[in-house]
């Protein structure tokens, strides 16, 4: 079986994120790594692979100047390779616009299941992998806690709002799985010197023949027009348990009466 | 052009639209013409309280089966805009199926989304929206520059449901055109995750138990916690990932949104993530034994602490006060 899996290769969120004060774009700059929240739909991939007895994992992203260290962290997980869609008039793209580009390139890997992250951590619309799905004309199953494979089809048990749906789908189908849906492995040693030689297939928007127009900032067809500090919550008192910590905490609610 | 016509995609249990639905009626109505977009067992049943809201019109798709929603709802409402009754704006509820309504909407409709509302604003002819940045220390305000309808994905706890005592909405049946392979997927069974107490996003006090914990074991006591305080009990994303608490108990970005007069964090570190669930909260306490925890940057009251010695005692207390 066959799997693509979607990543995202984003600016560290530990460090300080900021938007670009002329373009209001979020800013991109220094080492891109992979998204977190990609390596559990990368290591279902490579599970749902595994157990099916055959096939790879084909990775497939979207990034500025032809950024490959986030892949190479999902090669060296055991992706088998990788295909990279970079332009400089991607720049500014919606989730539309993107999901306009990585169906052009799923569709290469001619995939029996495509697996993405609810969302991203830096962007978190959640609307592109649904927007790929319609796009490649297949089902979609989002919001995967627990995923299995067999028989051209897709089980899935779907997180809902009180609970959760057991759901099933045939191959091929577009899957988005949560954080916690399998314990990502680290790459080994072995695997991150083996990632070094896997192939990256960098293609143009020219490569997959998407008029310019369709993407990037003229695409979005939306921008933003400012942005303002929020109404500042400030910290208020901190204390350190000494034992009476307990104390301050039943006086708070005693002053609103919720005790 | 003005705003006249507002469609909100309507979701509806046995109990009637749900509150994040009236929600965003209320906004519709203020903007221009609401109509509703139901679809479902219970539409139709909806349309006294969907009307006494502000829906004039109910377009109802119709029991969608064990089939997901998204494919066959988009379907639906692409067709009557091609057929030119679509509106200028589509409000859609940030929830799972309704992502999936306003995902595969855009691509019918080869317009864009914006998504993570937490305000709209009409502007002569324009409609500004509003969105939380960086766990809500910075206000983003965007809008759409290409043709209607514009879609936007809104978040829970935006704007207050209010009936306005309006007759019930007119019924339209609007049935979906053949959606092939992308309406594949089936609901072989429904698992309701059964919890006791108020509900998490209309509890008045709400205890959240995160990483801090150690081990599930130690969930209990944030349930007795909020047990004595007449609220609900919630959660961090790393602990429901982790598995020690079902799903319907995340507080955060892709969980419930809560604002209730007091939220107490417990062994919460504060991620953006969680922030943006919880930072509209009244008043704010966090019990955290790392003092540079980010939660502590948005609390008003802040135990620097051992969760595990603070919580115990703080339950005794109020069990001693009776």
């Amino acid at each position: 079986m066959n799997v693509v899996v979607c990543v995202k290769q984003i600016p560290d969120p530990a460090a300080k994120q900021a938007l670009d004060p002329q373009t209001h774009n979020l800013v991109r700059e220094g080492k891109l790594i992979l998204d977190d929240s990609d390596a559990y739909g990368v290591e279902m991939g490579l599970q749902l692979a595994e157990q099916a007895g055959g096939g790879e994992v084909t990775l497939v992203s979207m990034a500025p100047g032809g950024e490959t260290s986030g892949l190479r962290t999902a090669l060296a997980m055991g992706a088998a390779k990788a295909i990279l869609v970079s332009d400089d008039a991607l720049a500014g793209s919606d989730a539309l616009g993107t999901a306009k580009v990585l169906a052009k390139a799923v569709d290469r890997a001619a995939p029996d299941l495509v697996i993405a992250a609810t969302e991203s951590t830096d962007g978190y619309t959640g609307t592109m992998p649904v927007q790929l799905a319609e796009l490649l004309g297949l089902p979609s199953v989002t919001f995967a806690k627990k995923v299995s494979v067999g028989e051209g089809k897709v089980h899935v048990q779907r997180q809902t709002e009180s609970g959760y749906d057991d759901v099933e789908c045939p191959l091929p189908a577009v899957v988005t799985v949560t954080a916690g849906v399998v314990e990502p492995r680290y790459p080994s040693f072995k695997g991150i010197m083996a990632a070094k030689s896997k192939p990256v297939d960098q293609l143009t928007l020219a490569d997959l023949g998407i008029d310019p127009a369709q993407v990037g900032a003229a695409g979005a067809r939306q921008e933003v027009t400012g942005v303002e500090a929020a109404d500042a919550r400030s910290a208020g008192e901190v204390v350190v348990d000494e034992g009476d910590g307990f104390e301050h905490v039943v006086r708070f609610l005693e002053q609103l009466k919720l005790v | 052009m003005s705003i006249d016509k507002v469609w909100v995609v309507a979701e509806t249990t046995e109990a009637g639209p749900t509150t994040i639905t009236l929600e965003l009626l209320a906004k519709a109505r203020a903007m221009g013409t609401a109509e509703a977009l139901g679809f479902g067992p219970h539409a139709a049943a909806a349309a006294g309280v969907l009307g006494e809201h502000g829906a004039t019109v109910l377009h109802d798709v119709g029991d969608v089966g064990e089939a997901l929603p998204g494919a066959v709802v988009a379907a639906a409402a692409a067709a009557l805009v091609e057929g030119g009754s679509g509106p200028d704006v589509i409000l859609v509820p940030a929830t799972y199926d309704g992502r999936d309504i306003a995902g595969r909407l855009s691509v019918r409709l080869d317009v864009p989304v914006i998504t993570n509302v937490v305000d709209l604003v009409v502007d002569g002819d324009d409609v500004r929206s509003q969105h939380g940045l960086f766990g809500g220390s910075e206000v983003a305000t965007a809008h759409f520059t290409g043709p209607r309808p514009w879609i936007f994905v809104v978040r829970a706890k935006s704007f207050s449901a209010e009936p306005v005592g309006g007759a019930p909405a007119r019924v339209q049946a609007a049935p979906a055109p053949e959606t092939g392979a992308t309406n594949g997927a089936r609901v072989l069974a429904r698992h309701v995750e059964e919890r006791s107490g108020p509900k998490l996003d209309e509890a008045d006090v709400v205890v959240s138990g995160g990483r801090g914990l150690g081990g599930a074991e130690h969930y209990a006591m944030i349930e007795e916690l909020a047990g004595l305080l007449h609220g609900a009990a919630g959660a961090s994303r790393a602990i429901v990932d982790a598995g020690w608490v079902p799903y319907s108990h995340q507080v955060g970005q892709t969980g419930k949104t809560v604002k209730p007069t007091v939220y107490i964090a417990c062994g919460i570190s504060g991620a953006t993530q969680h922030l943006v669930g919880m930072k509209g909260s009244k008043n704010i306490v966090a019990i955290n034994k790392d003092q540079d925890a980010p939660i502590f940057s948005v609390a008003d009251l802040g135990i620097v602490g051992d969760v595990h010695k603070v919580v115990p005692k703080l339950i005794e207390a109020l069990k001693a006060r009776g």
